[in-house]
């Protein structure tokens, strides 16, 4: 039936479409892989990476005294660097391999899920961005609990970072080391290590400054990679698409079928569903919010949204005829194929070396020889290392502002001392990280990311979203609606295919929640749960915030009174 | 001295740049909604259609629609920004000017 089809490839549209995420990686970064030759010239290019964020780090660490600068870089950064440093975010190694895997393998429906991951950001832009950046200073949470009694909001919100933070990371950390052994021929665990070494020591010592920076070179570097690359696929076929689209379909078994969308969306309920995750979630991921913080005023929150979706549009439509060329000119080439699979009987685009993932890594040595291919791969690694340090960071600094200076130190704590305890919690954080990628090397992780998106966009986005635009939401209400959010989402995916099936090892079709993604459910729970539990609640807390709509709405329009850029 | 919060809603202009912000938004959102959930519920029930090859070459009808949505979405943001700046700026200046 074709909704079972549906479901496996769904998800891993949703992981894919995230950042890095292992999932489609189906044979390159989920499961056993094979350790490559080691490649010097992509060492040699990743050390000049890490030497040179190492450099800007230390720059930073001596910028970075208050913790205005630790967490939002003293506000001082430009909208178009911000907006770069976003979509640094968001392009990860996962949308660019992963993606171009996707349309390897696939063809058009890699499409589908770039457009998913694109059209959050316009979302972002009319309803979060401006207000965000208007009322808060450090975290989101300083906005959703604006008018609201502090412990509980702040709990929440840290609950919903902490466990998007955690879920993301795993996947990060997994993909990174599987993707670093096929890349660098370096032991898993070596990698793993080495990416949470460099990520503790960036954010540590560098704050937000550092993983800024950190950001905005790996996009430069990743947007110059991918144009060149998709560059060269074009004057290969004559600045052609129809001659490129035309050997494509040659050389796909699927034929002329890589022209229309396939199997992956077929169910219009779990497609909704999918499609709010992706398009929600972008709006309640805490590293991105936190992001809005490192700029001056609305206006450059605004005008980060958009050069980051022009950058993010552009890079999803290299990475489209990237994945168009890898089909023509990768799977025609018995260089990137395994020859053990093809007596095996397998076609040559499943044959091909490393799995889907490698297709944008294998075309880069196509159109560009060695040195360029190990650009690529330095680049991909750069990569994850920027994502999980912008995502250590928020981790932190839930830990930090929402948890340690606000809720235990009733917002009393000293600045030194909430930066150290920041510090100390990336370290712990990384530690973790560190642990968990390596406790996960086996396990199937594939569910991980969606669940992130479904979290993000069923507990952080409701939240964020009703204390900004309806005056009757209360403390009560955004609580117990956030955790409904929260607890949905979490059995939603506990229960989903990915997981019941592919991970629990229940028989296929037993699962009891059929579709990929339970964003449609639980973020209904959400809305509706903080609409009731408000209406429902008398308390005199309630009227109290309620009262604090005006002063929150005016501040939130015009910027009056907001934190604006510190000296920098 | 400041002007509170409450008397700041009163000013015109507060209300003009709020309803005006609402507008802009709101219908933006949905705009963008109706693209992207079009677009996916095309994928879901007319795959065939998207798959109408373009005059006689390979390219299908799929791909300039694809590519419309992507760049659909950017214009959408960069038309906001651009009423964004003229509008809400310029009353953002006075409101705040006013309030002092």
């Amino acid at each position: 039936m074709s909704r079972k089809s549906f479901l496996p490839a769904a998800l891993v549209g949703a992981g894919a479409l995230a950042l890095c995420n292992p999932a489609f990686a189906a044979d390159a970064i989920t499961g056993a892989v094979q350790k490559q030759e080691v490649n010097l010239s992509a060492i040699i290019m990743f050390v000049g990476f890490v030497l040179v964020t190492l450099g800007i780090t230390y720059w930073a660490a001596k910028r970075t005294r208050s913790a205005a600068q630790f967490y939002s870089a003293g506000g001082g950064i430009t909208g178009f660097q911000n907006g770069l440093a976003i979509a640094g975010d968001y392009m990860s190694a996962a949308s660019f391999l992963g993606i171009s895997g996707l349309v390897y393998k696939s063809g058009y429906d890699g499409l589908i899920y770039s457009v998913g991951f694109l059209v959050g950001w316009p979302i972002v832009m009319f309803l979060i961005a401006e207000p965000l950046r208007n009322l808060g200073k450090f975290t989101f949470a300083d906005v959703a609990s604006f008018r609201f009694q502090q412990t509980p909001i702040r709990v929440l919100a840290a609950c919903g970072t902490l466990v998007v933070v955690a879920f993301y990371l795993i996947a990060q950390m997994v993909g990174a080391g599987k993707l670093i052994q096929i890349l660098f021929g370096l032991d898993y665990w070596i990698a793993v290590v080495m990416v949470g070494g460099l990520m503790i020591v960036y954010v540590t010592f560098g704050g937000m400054i550092a993983t800024t920076w950190v950001q905005i070179i790996k996009a430069c570097l990743l947007l110059a990679g991918a144009t060149f690359m998709a560059g060269m696929v074009l004057v290969h076929f004559g600045f052609s698409m129809e001659n490129l689209f035309k050997a494509a379909v040659d050389a796909h078994p699927k034929h002329i079928k890589i022209m229309e969308p396939g199997q992956l969306v077929t169910n219009p309920v779990g497609a909704v569903s999918l499609g709010l995750a992706l398009m929600f979630g972008t709006a309640g991921l805490p590293h991105i919010l936190m992001r809005f913080f490192t700029v001056s005023d609305a206006k450059a929150a605004r005008k980060s949204v958009f050069y980051a979706t022009g950058f993010i549009g552009y890079f999803y439509i290299l990475t489209f005829i990237i994945g168009f060329g890898a089909i023509a000119l990768v799977s025609t080439n018995p260089e990137f194929l395994n020859g053990d699979l093809i007596a095996k009987g397998k076609n040559a685009i499943e044959a091909i070396r490393g799995g889907d993932n490698m297709a944008a890594i294998h075309l880069s040595s196509a159109v560009g020889g060695q040195a360029f291919l190990g650009f690529i791969s330095a680049v991909a690694f750069a990569t994850i290392l920027a994502v999980v340090s912008g995502l250590t960071l928020s981790g932190a600094s839930a830990v930090s502002h929402d948890l340690y200076a606000t809720v235990f130190k009733n917002g009393q704590a000293n600045e030194q001392s909430e930066i150290r305890v920041s510090k100390i919690a990336t370290i712990v954080l990384g530690i973790v990280a560190v642990y968990l990628g390596i406790a996960f090397e086996k396990a199937n992780v594939a569910f991980m990311v969606g669940l992130a998106f479904a979290i993000a966009a069923s507990c952080n986005f409701p939240v964020l979203l009703m204390s900004l635009m309806w005056r009757g939401m209360t403390t009560r209400g955004a609580v117990y609606g956030g955790f409904l959010g929260l607890a949905s989402a979490m059995v939603g995916v506990i229960l989903s295919p990915a997981v019941w099936e592919a991970v629990m090892g229940h028989a296929k079709g037993s699962a009891p929640f059929p579709y990929s993604n339970p964003a449609l459910f639980s973020m209904t729970l959400a809305f509706a749960g903080i609409w009731l539990f408000s209406k429902l609640d008398r308390s005199r807390r309630g009227v109290k915030d309620i009262e604090g709509f005006d002063p929150q709405f005016v501040r939130g329009q015009t910027g009056i009174g907001a934190s604006g850029a510190s000296a920098h | 001295m400041a002007l509170s919060a409450l008397e700041i809603e009163k000013n015109p202009k507060f209300q003009e740049l709020v309803a005006k912000r609402r507008s802009l938004g709101w219908s933006l959102t949905f705009l963008t909604l109706v693209i992207y959930f079009g677009f996916i519920l095309l994928v879901a029930f007319e795959p065939k259609l998207l798959g109408t090859p373009i005059g006689n070459g390979v390219t299908t009808l799929g791909m300039p629609v694809g590519l419309a949505v992507i760049v659909a979405t950017f214009l959408i943001v960069g038309f906001y920004v651009m009423r964004a700046n003229a509008i809400y700026d310029v009353l953002t200046r006075q409101i705040v000017e006013e309030s002092k």
